[in-house]
């Protein structure tokens, strides 16, 4: 069975929130738009977002890390908004795993909203009804898209390729395999919605340098018994 | 989380009612038993139905401003297999059906022995449609109950004594109601609805300050730690990522300081249960309607306090993303 998620690396995500505007452009103007802005210049904006990007601030000055937090809907395996929702508008796809909202049965009653614990569903002010990240399920599939952009916006359009795209439950996957080799997790793994998008932790990316891999120890003239030009003797001397 | 007025008058307006049809079906069970007298249903229990079937309309009139998209409201009664608000809106209104044939029972007077259980019990329709009404009060205030408790994520509301408080508390009301219409429409009665009305009062009242006491000694179970996979015990958020507000930041916070939390506490505490307390011990000695009616819009307004300190009380884990704007 397949399991589309995402895969953020917070050792690499800068905040740049690239993401964040190229999912709005995306999901604003697809199936899932029009995502509504309110008061857009003035002193109080609001608007649907699926994916905001967050800042923390880990350790005490000046030993602090900052840690940019990217946060989607995390298309839990076991999703705690599908079950309470009263209509079936919310629901998790079979054949993909991604779980999507049905707006024309939604009644906007949030109850989804209240049984999310990662606060990752935003009420639509404008059509009053429940949204939340499709993963691009209306562009993955496209066949009209060259197949190495079919993925979500916010992958394609990140510059320090934090985020990675894939089936989880795919032992090979580009994803699987960065969960395995760099510690991914889960978020809030106490209440066990087992989250499909995982997270990269961040570490150390040091690079070990030697001596004798800035200077060569290892010149093999040294080991030919060859006599090196000296000032006074030139190449163009040997060929006169 | 922020208390919708919509939601706070629905719980309290239906408990009412609620509780007042199981106060209406008491006594006509104690009347069929010989142990009260029997009361003329064109009077009482039909004029009572009517005021339970107004208090469950209002409540649902309120729900409606809740929902984002009202015209598609009966499409919540799809999911009753998974949902607990499904199956409130399921059984909403086959309560409030079977309090109208209830009511219509009384008020027309048709009453006939269906079967003879003993020379003295007779099975009647208007005995089997009350149980039948009885039985849906009391599945209502669990899918109420539930509807909140079944958020384990949500740790203030997630214990039985959330269903419990929604039971107590309905039928306290209910049965303050009952002896306050009763004080007016069946005075015989209104003894026996004052007695049970202090008793439930009192029973809620252990029951909710137990619940008091449990959120009091809460511990969070999810942390910025397991909120973010850091594990470092200082972290601090810099920004949530806007300037401005969204969804997440007025749905799940009730914007106001600990001092009015702790004020409304007092508030609710001293409204639906020290209040009232007295003054049904006073009408049990001295029965009076005025004042009976008083304790119950007294104790009504103390529910709505109650239900926003319930909802503002609550601390949903995704507000541990929300501590900074910038």
């Amino acid at each position: 069975m397949t399991q589309l998620a995402l895969v953020i690396d917070l050792n690499v995500c800068v905040g740049c929130h690239a993401c964040v505007t190229s999912c709005k452009q995306w999901n604003t103007s697809g199936w899932a738009g029009p995502m509504a802005d309110f008061n857009p210049y003035g002193a109080d904006p609001t608007g649907t977002f699926f994916n905001r990007v967050q800042t923390f601030e880990v350790g005490e000055f000046p030993h602090t890390q900052t840690v940019h937090f990217p946060k989607s809907c995390l298309h839990c395996e076991d999703p705690p908004c599908v079950p309470v929702c009263p209509t079936g508008a919310s629901y998790k796809r079979k054949e993909d795993g991604i779980v999507l909202v049905d707006y024309d049965k939604c009644i906007g009653c949030k109850y989804c909203s209240w049984a999310c614990p990662y606060g990752v569903r935003e009420l639509d002010e404008a059509q009053k009804v429940m949204k939340k990240c499709t993963l691009c399920v209306d562009r993955i599939y496209d066949q009209t898209i060259p197949e190495d952009r079919r993925k979500p916006a916010c992958v394609i359009a990140c510059p320090t390729s934090a985020r990675l795209f894939g089936d989880v439950h795919d032992p090979d996957s580009e994803v699987s395999v960065a969960i395995r080799e760099a510690g991914g997790y889960a978020l809030m793994p106490e209440w066990g919605t087992r989250p499909a998008n995982h997270y990269l932790p961040r570490r150390r990316t040091a690079i070990r340098i030697h001596p004798d891999e800035l200077v060569r120890a290892d010149n093999p003239l040294t080991k030919e018994d060859v006599a090196l030009p000296s000032a006074d003797n030139t190449l163009e001397d040997a060929i006169m | 989380m922020h208390p919708a007025f919509s939601v706070i008058f629905l719980t309290t307006l239906i408990g009412a009612g609620q509780g007042l049809f199981l106060a209406l079906y008491t006594a006509q069970s104690y009347a069929a038993f010989g142990l009260l007298p029997a009361q003329d249903g064109a009077a009482f229990h039909g004029p009572g139905s009517l005021m339970v079937l107004l208090l469950m309309g209002a409540g649902l009139a309120a729900s409606f401003f809740h929902l984002g998209r009202p015209e598609r409201a009966w499409r919540a009664a799809a999911q009753w297999r998974t949902s607990w608000l499904s199956r409130e809106v399921i059984v909403l209104p086959a309560f409030m059906g079977s309090v109208f044939l209830y009511g219509l029972l009384h008020w027309l007077g048709w009453n006939p022995a269906l079967a003879r259980l003993s020379p003295d019990f007779a099975v009647s329709p208007q005995m089997l449609v009350g149980s039948a009404a009885m039985l849906l009060a009391f599945a209502l205030f669990v899918c109420t109950g539930m509807i909140y408790a079944c958020l384990r994520f949500i740790q203030e509301w997630h214990t039985p004594l959330t269903v419990i408080n929604f039971i107590l508390l309905g039928t306290a009301s209910g049965f303050v109601l009952a002896a306050a219409f009763s004080s007016t429409a069946a005075p015989d009665l209104d003894h026996f609805f004052t007695g049970w009305a202090l008793a439930l009062t009192l029973a809620a009242a252990v029951f909710r300050v137990a619940a008091l006491m449990r959120n009091r000694r809460l511990t969070p179970r999810s942390t910025l730690q397991t909120a973010i996979g850091v594990k470092h015990p200082r972290i601090a958020q810099k920004s949530q990522g806007f300037l401005g507000g969204s969804f997440n930041t007025r749905e799940f916070f009730h914007g106001q300081g600990a001092g009015v939390l702790r004020g409304v506490k007092w508030l609710f505490l001293a409204l639906v249960f020290v209040l009232p307390a007295i003054l049904l011990a006073t009408a049990l000695a001295e029965p009076a309607a005025g004042p009976l009616w008083a304790t119950f819009l007294l104790q009504y307004a103390g529910l709505l306090a109650e239900r926003w300190f319930f909802f503002a009380q609550a601390n949903h884990p995704q507000n541990l993303y929300y501590q900074a704007v910038a």
